[in-house]
């Protein structure tokens, strides 16, 4: 359909803006009531607007202490997700293998069944070498369902570079390493940093897979939700959130903007 | 090009350390091919798959009924009693049930806004539509259902629309409707469906976007030359192409709603579905061999849909 042929009819342009609003106006709700004066309910309209919960929330420890987890965790988790999904995206982007069809099926699997599956499946393997559980273990299940993304922006990548130019380039004599740090590395590293922000992005906001993994310490998004359940100050929690959510869409912005032609969707 | 020329020229004739590896995996390509893949193979197949054998295997262990200890002997007793218990029945049909349903009304939004994207935007409006779309798939999950409890309050923003236009009857008719209804909006089952579509809906938009473009106009052309009404071009040229994109849309909305157990805890009834179950029996109740043949269940549900998905070209439109 990349003809366009004449103009959209009134009511589908009306119904595509409706799922567009549907789509975004739930985030402008979070925004509105950060400010409200409620402590406890959410009137609409806010009988009036504040900016105190904000200077609550940025008082509050725990929240910091849920921040920097979640951080460490997000970078360590995209850390080993870029490393193994790269070298995976170069080792099965080209050469032939037995079980090459497999293994992409595997790369899948964590995203495509529900995180539960995960969770409860490292778990129970935790449980059962009675390894400690706590940060690292976090890593681990993100780290999973991590691989997927990096290993799908950089064999995209990988796919449309031309081999020749890898052979051009030891043809005229540089390593291995030479070849990779001045003509492949170049070509890649917009991919390896989409691939890096999104699994960064999806490390950040997960709690599935999180609820089953951690020790006492909460992340962010598991900050997030036990603070719905308490009966007061309320908007301190729609602070945090707009907070969670700007940690990450400033950086995912920028990488789809980084591979725009649309190469890597997830 | 240039500057691989000017990289490659400064290379020194001499081998050195360096070139002597790199020679040596060119010459054998298959040493390299196992070492870059072994991390990846040892963490996916080992670590992932080595759990899910392990979650597998407490599946077929039970518990003692007195003791409430694992019995780690073979048996069918766990399975047995997801189908003989009318109550483990019944949370896997709600689930099911749910995720159907979930699957379909994201469908039925997703078509409009996809079918504009593909067929009328122009391509600066379809570039700024798709990161539109796209930005809330990797917004965080829990701020986005976080908004609904606070639009669907008893004083919120949804009921004083409502009012306004007169029309706050529809909430009643609503609560009041066997199996969509409950006692607030937030406690009814309605707003689980409506939450869950929500959050999932731009996984059904892109890849429908990505399947719609695919469709030669020329073929909506052909069709209404030969006299096919609208209604009939969309049901019999368009839908069938559009298919293996909503396949692979589907199986997203379908996967996340049948394992989530936080959305229902803050939406809906106190039904439990699936993942309720698997993570009260997991936790609180002890009893891991059910909560393990729950999530075989998920799994089970899964592979077949994964594999039917392939068989429509889904993956394709991924």
């Amino acid at each position: 359909m990349n003809a366009r042929t004449g103009s959209a009819g009134l009511g589908l342009r009306i119904s595509a803006f409706l799922v567009m609003a549907f789509l975004y106006l739930p985030l402008a709700v979070i925004a509105l009531y950060a400010f409200t004066t409620q402590s406890a309910s959410f009137t609409f309209p806010p009988p009036g607007l504040t900016t105190e919960w904000f200077s609550v929330a940025f008082h509050q420890s725990d929240m910091w202490a849920a921040l920097r987890l979640s951080l460490g965790v997000a970078t360590m988790a995209t850390s080993v997700s870029i490393l193994l999904g790269g070298l995976l995206a170069a080792a099965a982007y080209r050469a032939r293998f037995f079980g090459r069809g497999a293994l992409a099926f595997v790369v899948v699997l964590p995203i495509a069944l529900p995180g539960i599956v995960t969770g409860i499946a490292l778990r129970s393997t935790v449980e059962q070498f009675g390894l400690p559980i706590g940060y690292l273990t976090i890593v681990v299940g993100h780290a999973t369902f991590c691989i997927v993304i990096v290993y799908n922006n950089v064999v995209a990548r990988l796919r449309r570079m031309s081999p020749n130019v890898v052979e051009a380039s030891s043809d005229l004599g540089a390593s291995g390493w030479q070849t990779f740090r001045w003509v492949i590395w170049p070509n890649l590293a917009t991919a390896v940093l989409a691939g890096g922000v999104l699994a960064f992005a999806l490390s950040f906001d997960e709690i599935i897979v999180t609820t089953f993994t951690r020790g006492s310490e909460p992340t962010l998004p598991i900050y997030i939700y036990n603070s719905l359940f308490r009966p007061r100050n309320k908007p301190v929690t729609n602070v945090v959130a707009m907070l969670a959510i700007t940690v990450t869409f400033v950086p995912v912005l920028i990488a789809q903007l980084l591979t725009r032609d649309r190469e890597s969707v997830r | 090009v240039v500057d691989l020329l000017v990289a490659a020229v400064a290379v020194e004739v001499q081998p050195s350390p360096g070139s002597r590896i790199s020679g040596f995996f060119y010459r054998h390509p298959s040493v390299k091919l196992v070492l870059l893949l072994a991390p990846a193979v040892l963490w996916l197949v080992v670590v992932y798959l080595g759990s899910i054998a392990g979650l597998l295997r407490q599946s077929f262990w039970s518990i003692e009924e007195f003791t409430g200890l694992i019995d780690r002997t073979f048996t069918l007793s766990t399975y047995l009693q997801l189908v003989e218990e009318g109550a483990n029945r019944d949370i896997i049909v709600r689930t099911v049930t749910l995720a159907a349903s979930v699957t379909v009304l994201c469908a039925l939004l997703a078509f409009p806004l996809a079918y504009y994207m593909a067929r009328f935007a122009t391509p600066r409006m379809k570039t700024f539509l798709y990161l539109a779309v796209l930005m809330p798939l990797w917004s965080s999950y829990l701020v986005r259902a976080l908004s609904w409890r606070q639009i669907l309050a008893e004083d919120g923003v949804l009921n004083w629309t409502l009012r306004k236009l007169h029309i706050d009857g529809v909430v009643d008719v609503i609560l009041g409707t066997p199996l969509i209804g409950g006692s607030s909006l937030i406690s009814s089952r309605f707003s689980l469906v409506l939450v869950f579509t929500y959050l999932w809906l731009p996984f059904m938009i892109l890849p429908l976007e990505t399947a719609l473009e695919r469709v030669p106009s020329s073929f909506l052309e052909a069709s209404s030359d030969l006299g096919a009404k609208p209604g009939l071009t969309f049901r019999r040229v368009v839908l069938p192409l559009a298919k293996p994109g909503l396949v692979a849309g589907s199986i997203f909305t379908f996967s996340l709603t049948l394992g989530d157990f936080i959305l229902p805890n803050m939406f809906g009834t106190s039904a439990y579905i699936l993942g309720q179950q698997v993570y009260v029996q997991q936790g609180v109740a002890g009893n891991d061999p059910l909560a393990a043949a729950f999530t075989a269940v998920a799994l089970a549900i899964m592979v077949v849909y994964l594999f039917l998905a392939r068989r429509a070209g889904a993956f394709e439109a991924l």
